[in-house]
């Protein structure tokens, strides 16, 4: 990236280009009201050793995951992060402000991404994946979309077990064409089945469920494709490929679109963002997937080398019919995604599935036996799951802050019914003894 | 000069219409697909759908642009090319044949009269490329 500078002489000569006689006079058409009158209220510069010496005694009051036991989930994921990941990506070729996509410079970059979309695709059971999106809300939204353009239809029967966040972000990408959601209702922790037959009918665009949900609960995927299948709707699974290791792809389970959040594929949590959103489809319904496609070919000489594909669906030729408006992918994000499944392989991401869920149903046992806390559902769960707590979540959570323990995400917040549920995650990082310290800690909040 | 065949009417949007009876088979015009370039994907209505004249019916991709088709007549789409599902290059070596989109059963027979003959889109084609 070049430096561009900005000297006085430099801002004299543009002002001097332009007729204007002093940067004062170029901002006179703004009205006095809506400008600062005062010097903005920062204190005097640092030197640079008192400045890191501020920030990091700033940074020491937050909760991270590095500094307490972390059980928080609800979409993202402290599962553990090779070092050649932070390494790899640092390297000039990859750390950009923007990703070159010009075949003619980028063969590396594209090669990159090329081979992310293939994991995605084997991961899920897709046959092809794009370059990704923003994150696993605006993934399922353009879904939603995607469904309504091939089948002509408005309705979405959203799971409750569907995160209550991507519903939101559905709801927004779903104003402008008017799709309708609809509500399915979950039994048990699992979406309930007869009210899932009951919302979909010729109006139905797709069927959306979690696996495993918004809860941890593991749905009937099959049961809900044959439904959507049934009524000519297509079905979209929100998943998160670190547990399609273990589980079966949802591509063999009936999906006709995957979504999800990849931020644990090796992508630090970084306080909500930036995150990967997972896309991929079936081979048929390629023509209307939104984003960037990386495709192989062969050049004049007949070497392998790799391009921008199918780009008519998009908006730079498309214009207002494109499949959507992204133009971009998370291209360093889905990076760290490639060298995170490199590294662990098949058998590494498929022990991370055994190790998270073999954990999860531990710490489940073990904060259930505490006196008054129990499991909120019956259904069978993986790596999350939410409890029934005799106090107030919010106040347990804050109180096991002292143990340093993040304890779960309360889920009033998203449900009011809920109000004494708490969701607790927990992946191959948790030990043994964080989870007893957890169990007995949670044991003296409810005392 | 591209192949205008007498016997077709023809839209400003380079469609051309075959009028038999009360049916009608569409397609696009030497001149489009040749502007065009390989085409590599068409996309159309299915069979039953409604299409109505001058509105898009579908969507013509090559490999340099997309551009919208536009339906000739109104009437119901009784037939759709599903060769070119498998074959779009049809639209180019064979732009009145084996490239036809569509036939459509006339709504509005009369709006025939108000296409171009082919008289008149040759001198339409002439003047847009001039």
């Amino acid at each position: 990236m070049r430096y561009i500078s900005n000297t006085a002489a430099q801002q004299r000569e543009m002002l001097a280009t332009i007729g204007v006689g002093s940067l004062e006079d170029l901002l006179a058409g703004i009205p006095p009201k809506a400008r600062l009158s005062r010097p903005l209220a920062l204190p005097p510069a640092m030197a640079e050793t008192d400045l890191v010496r501020h920030l990091r005694a700033m940074a020491a009051t937050n909760a991270d995951a590095d500094s307490h036991a972390c059980f928080l989930g609800a979409g993202a994921y402290d599962h553990a992060i090779p070092s050649p990941i932070n390494h790899l990506i640092l390297r000039g070729e990859f750390f950009t402000a923007y990703t070159p996509y010009q075949p003619e410079a980028s063969q590396g970059t594209l090669r990159s991404i090329f081979e992310y979309q293939t994991m995605m695709a084997e991961l899920t059971g897709m046959d092809v994946a794009n370059a990704s999106i923003y994150d696993g809300a605006s993934a399922l939204a353009e879904a939603a979309l995607m469904a309504h353009a091939v089948t002509g239809r408005r309705e979405i029967a959203l799971s409750r077990g569907v995160h209550p966040l991507y519903r939101r972000v559905v709801e927004t990408y779903g104003e402008g064409p008017d799709l309708r959601l609809r509500d399915v209702p979950l039994g048990d922790g699992v979406t309930d089945l007869d009210a899932l037959r009951k919302a979909v009918g010729d109006a139905t665009a797709a069927v959306v469920v979690q696996y495993p949900n918004f809860f941890g609960c593991l749905e009937d995927v099959r049961a809900a494709g044959e439904i959507a299948h049934a009524a000519g709707a297509l079905l979209v699974v929100v998943a998160d490929p670190v547990n399609l290791g273990l589980l079966t792809p949802p591509g063999a389970l009936g999906a006709d679109i995957v979504v999800g959040e990849g931020q644990g594929l090796g992508v630090p949590m970084s306080f909500g963002g930036p995150n990967l959103g997972v896309f991929a489809a079936k081979r048929e319904l390629v023509r209307r997937m939104p984003g960037r496609l990386v495709g192989a070919t062969v050049d004049r000489d007949g070497g392998r080398g790799f391009v921008l594909t199918l780009q008519t669906r998009e908006q730079h030729i498309r214009r207002e019919k494109a499949t959507s408006n992204i133009c971009t992918n998370v291209a360093l994000c889905a990076l760290m995604a490639t060298i995170y499944v490199s590294i662990l392989g098949k058998h590494g991401l498929r022990r991370v599935g055994e190790l998270s869920t073999a954990k999860a149903h531990y710490a489940a046992a073990e904060l259930a036996k505490v006196p008054g806390v129990r499991l909120r559902f019956g259904a069978p769960f993986f790596k999350e799951f939410a409890l029934e707590l005799p106090k107030a979540p919010e106040r347990v959570v804050k109180r096991l802050l002292r143990d340093r323990i993040l304890a779960g995400v309360p889920l009033k917040s998203f449900d009011r019914t809920m109000k004494q549920s708490l969701l607790v995650a927990v992946t191959e990082k948790r030990t043994r003894e964080e989870i007893d310290a957890f169990a007995a800690a949670l044991g003296r909040a409810v005392a | 000069m591209v192949d205008v065949p007498e016997e077709l009417r023809y839209t400003k949007e380079h469609e051309w219409a075959r009028v038999e009876g009360d049916r009608a088979r569409v397609g696009i015009t030497a001149f489009a697909q040749e502007q065009l370039g390989d085409v590599v994907f068409v996309e159309l209505p299915k069979v039953g759908a409604t299409v109505m004249s001058m509105k898009t019916f579908g969507v013509v991709e090559s490999v340099k642009a997309v551009s919208d088709l536009f339906a000739p007549l109104t009437g119901e789409v009784v037939e759709v090319n599903a060769e070119l599902g498998k074959k779009p290059e049809l639209v180019n070596s064979d732009p009145y044949g084996q490239g036809w989109m569509l036939v459509i059963k006339l709504a509005k027979p009369a709006e025939a009269g108000e296409l171009m003959t082919a008289e008149a889109y040759r001198r339409f084609v002439e003047s847009a490329a001039h």
